[in-house]
């Protein structure tokens, strides 16, 4: 199969869906001449020009605002927010708004619109570029959300949440944007909704998400040479979360370990862990185990950076601390 | 002869501080090309004069408060070069202890309120700053730095009319460098004269030549003196520009090299030292010691971030709360 960058694969969604769709359009800062701040709309303004590449001003809420309006109508847009720690300026509109507009108005209404978004830590840009935010939005029900860890699902995922019919806040990793993976050729769609087994194992399950989940694979390469069986599984969802596919694993290992960059308190792990105890207790036989950052902001300080955020030493030590 | 007012000893400090500022992001610039520091850092080369023009025109107990293009402003400010080089290499030593970065420098000892890396969000702490300065009924008053792009920031409204209902000792100083990003003034307003945004909250507008350190301290200091007397806020636009890209992987290519150098032909520092020069106030000798005196601190600061300890992990949950 080709291989190619995660920024490459979602360029190729959004291209794809725009030729399949006349009502896909793209908002946001710098995505035209640019190319957004880590490329992924690269060539695009070129090609479909400035009426669906729309570059706008630094205006978070009034884009998450002018996405919804535009989808009540009919339209499909794809709204780019350059780092998930500047949605605090767009939080009213999407969750005041776009989440509610479905059920609030009693299902006559639907905003069908995606929100991408990039994460994560790693490049030492300090507080307010680094944040990994996913649980503010898991938190608003009305809203899906989506964090691939894969070119492949990258591009599959984007494309199912622009063709779904509701709000989606698909949230990529700007560790991830270079690397690269086999992506299927043609109308490659992955449905949200539904995890992956990123790898088989029968020891222990470690459920993550984004590129935690790369780092969970290293952990793993690992502990196998020490004789222990990891099975990876990546849940590409959020919400909806695929629960059934995370408690059939642990009914197998029997001892589950959650990781993510998030922070510990508050983060979603907290949830998997609730809904592994919740569906799959009897089948438990140690703890569930988190790994998540620090419940501090993202320190500058690259080595301090390096400390706050899961790598695979700590996977390592959890996955022993839930086999002992 | 343009008359030029100014003192012998303000000219001084006027051109050391330019070339602190310019100095400093050079060699900004090229550690990071070295990759001897990382992260990402916003240079405010070309902008010198806003910074250093509109500090000289309030007084050192005065408040600023900055934003992600923020080293001009702190060293304008006064801030400790080889501190805020520590900080953007993000040791120990730095002014926020290697927690903030570049992005966030700040100093309360020079009345620096810090820098956000959220576009707009010092405007409306800006304001709060100022309606504490009112309550104790202080005659200080704040500069608020912005840029063009956060003019369209709903927060920048919001503040705006509060400022102007409270009648708040704050100058609101937009930073017009003619783009955001990528995005220019004039393709994302409908104007390319942002003071204009002011008469909608009844506050006074008015333009000035951001490249000439003499005129923003002028004006600022004109609206610095309304506000001590509590007539309220002001909105001041800098015309500026910034000569490196937004950030050192900008290739540019929304902007012309020939604007670039019709920009860089109006040089703050180049054109505010031959002022002085031929004015008499300062001789060519003075200056080019200012120069070679500042490089060498700039060197000097380098040496101490480098030589200066990393933050220790354990000290990593330390500050969270107060
Ligand atoms: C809320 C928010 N939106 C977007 C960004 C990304 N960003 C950082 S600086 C910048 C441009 C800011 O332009 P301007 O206000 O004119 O300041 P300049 O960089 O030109 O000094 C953008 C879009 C951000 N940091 N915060
Ligand atoms: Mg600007």
């Amino acid at each position: 199969m080709r291989e190619i960058a995660y920024w490459q694969a979602l360029n190729e969604a959004l291209q794809e869906e725009m030729e399949r769709d006349p009502n896909v359009f793209l908002l946001g800062e710098d995505i035209g001449v640019y190319g957004g701040a880590y490329g992924v709309t690269r060539g695009l303004l070129e090609k479909y020009g400035p009426e669906r590449v729309m570059d706008t001003a630094i205006s978070e809420s009034a884009i998450t605002g002018a996405a919804i309006g535009a989808a009540m109508m009919g339209k499909r847009p794809v709204a780019e927010i350059m780092y998930v720690d500047f949605m605090g300026q767009a939080m009213d509109q999407l969750c005041n708004q776009a989440a509610k507009i479905r059920y609030m108005f009693g299902g006559k209404f639907k905003a069908p619109m995606v929100m991408r978004t990039e994460g994560g830590a790693g490049r030492t840009l300090g507080a307010h570029h680094s944040q990994s935010l996913e649980h503010w939005f898991t938190g608003i029900p009305g809203l899906k959300v989506v964090m691939p860890s894969t070119p492949a699902d990258a591009k599959g995922l984007l494309k199912a949440s622009i063709r779904d019919d509701n709000p989606v806040v698909f949230i990529e990793h700007k560790m991830l944007y270079k690397e690269k993976g086999p992506v299927p050729d043609g109308d490659h769609v992955v449905p949200l909704g539904v995890a992956d087994v990123k790898r088989q194992g029968k020891d222990v399950t470690v459920v993550s998400y984004s590129r935690t989940v790369l780092v969970a694979l290293e952990a793993a390469k690992i502990l196998e040479a020490e004789g222990i069986d990891v099975e990876v599984i990546d849940v590409r969802t959020l919400a909806p979360l695929d629960i059934k596919t995370i408690v059939d694993s642990v009914k197998k290992t029997n001892r589950a370990v959650v990781a993510h960059e998030a922070c510990k308190t508050g983060g979603f792990g907290g949830e998997i862990g609730m809904q592994i105890i919740e569906n799959a207790f009897d089948y438990l036989d140690g703890p569930v185990k988190r790994v998540a950052a620090i419940d501090v902001p993202i320190p500058k300080s690259p080595v301090l950076e390096q400390y706050v955020i899961p790598t695979k030493d700590s996977i390592i030590k959890a996955v022993k601390e839930a086999l002992a | 002869m343009e008359e030029v007012n100014v003192k012998k000893e303000e000219a001084a400090k006027l051109l050391r501080q330019m070339y602190q500022i310019r100095f400093f992001e050079d060699k900004i610039m090229e550690l990071l090309g070295q990759n001897v520091i990382d992260g990402g850092s916003h240079l405010y080369a070309g902008e010198e004069a806003v910074a250093v023009g509109s500090c000289a025109g309030i007084r050192p107990d005065d408040w600023i408060a900055s934003t992600h293009r923020g080293h001009g402003h702190a060293i304008a400010k006064g801030g400790v070069i080889s501190e805020l080089m520590a900080e953007i290499f993000g040791k120990v030593t730095g002014c926020c202890k290697g927690k903030g970065g570049s992005l966030h420098l700040c100093d309360p000892a020079t009345r620096n309120l810090g820098a956000t890396g959220i576009v707009g969000a010092n405007i409306p702490v800006a304001v709060g700053a100022a309606l504490a300065l009112k309550k104790d009924k202080s005659e200080n008053v704040v500069l608020c730095y912005f840029g063009d792009g956060a003019i369209n920031q709903g927060v920048f409204h919001e503040s705006m009319n509060m400022a102007a209902v409270w009648k708040l000792p704050v100058l609101f100083i937009c930073e017009n460098n003619l783009y955001g990003m990528s995005g220019a003034v004039n393709r994302v307003t409908t104007t390319n004269d942002l003071y204009t945004r002011s008469s909608a909250y009844g506050v006074p507008g008015e333009a000035v030549d951001g490249m000439d350190v003499l005129a923003v301290k002028e004006i600022v200091m004109k609206y610095a003196e309304k506000a001590r007397k509590g007539e309220g806020p002001s909105l001041i636009e800098c015309k500026t520009y910034r000569y490196y890209g937004h950030s050192r992987s900008d290739p540019r290519a929304y902007r012309t090299k020939d604007e670039e150098k019709e920009w860089q032909a109006k040089d703050p520092i180049l054109k505010f030292r031959s002022k002085v020069i031929l004015a008499g106030i300062i001789s060519e000798a003075v200056c080019d010691d200012i120069r070679a005196e500042v490089k060498q601190e700039i060197e000097d600061a380098v040496r101490f971030a480098m030589n200066s300890p990393w933050p220790k992990p354990e000290e990593v949950t330390e500050d969270l709360f107060a």
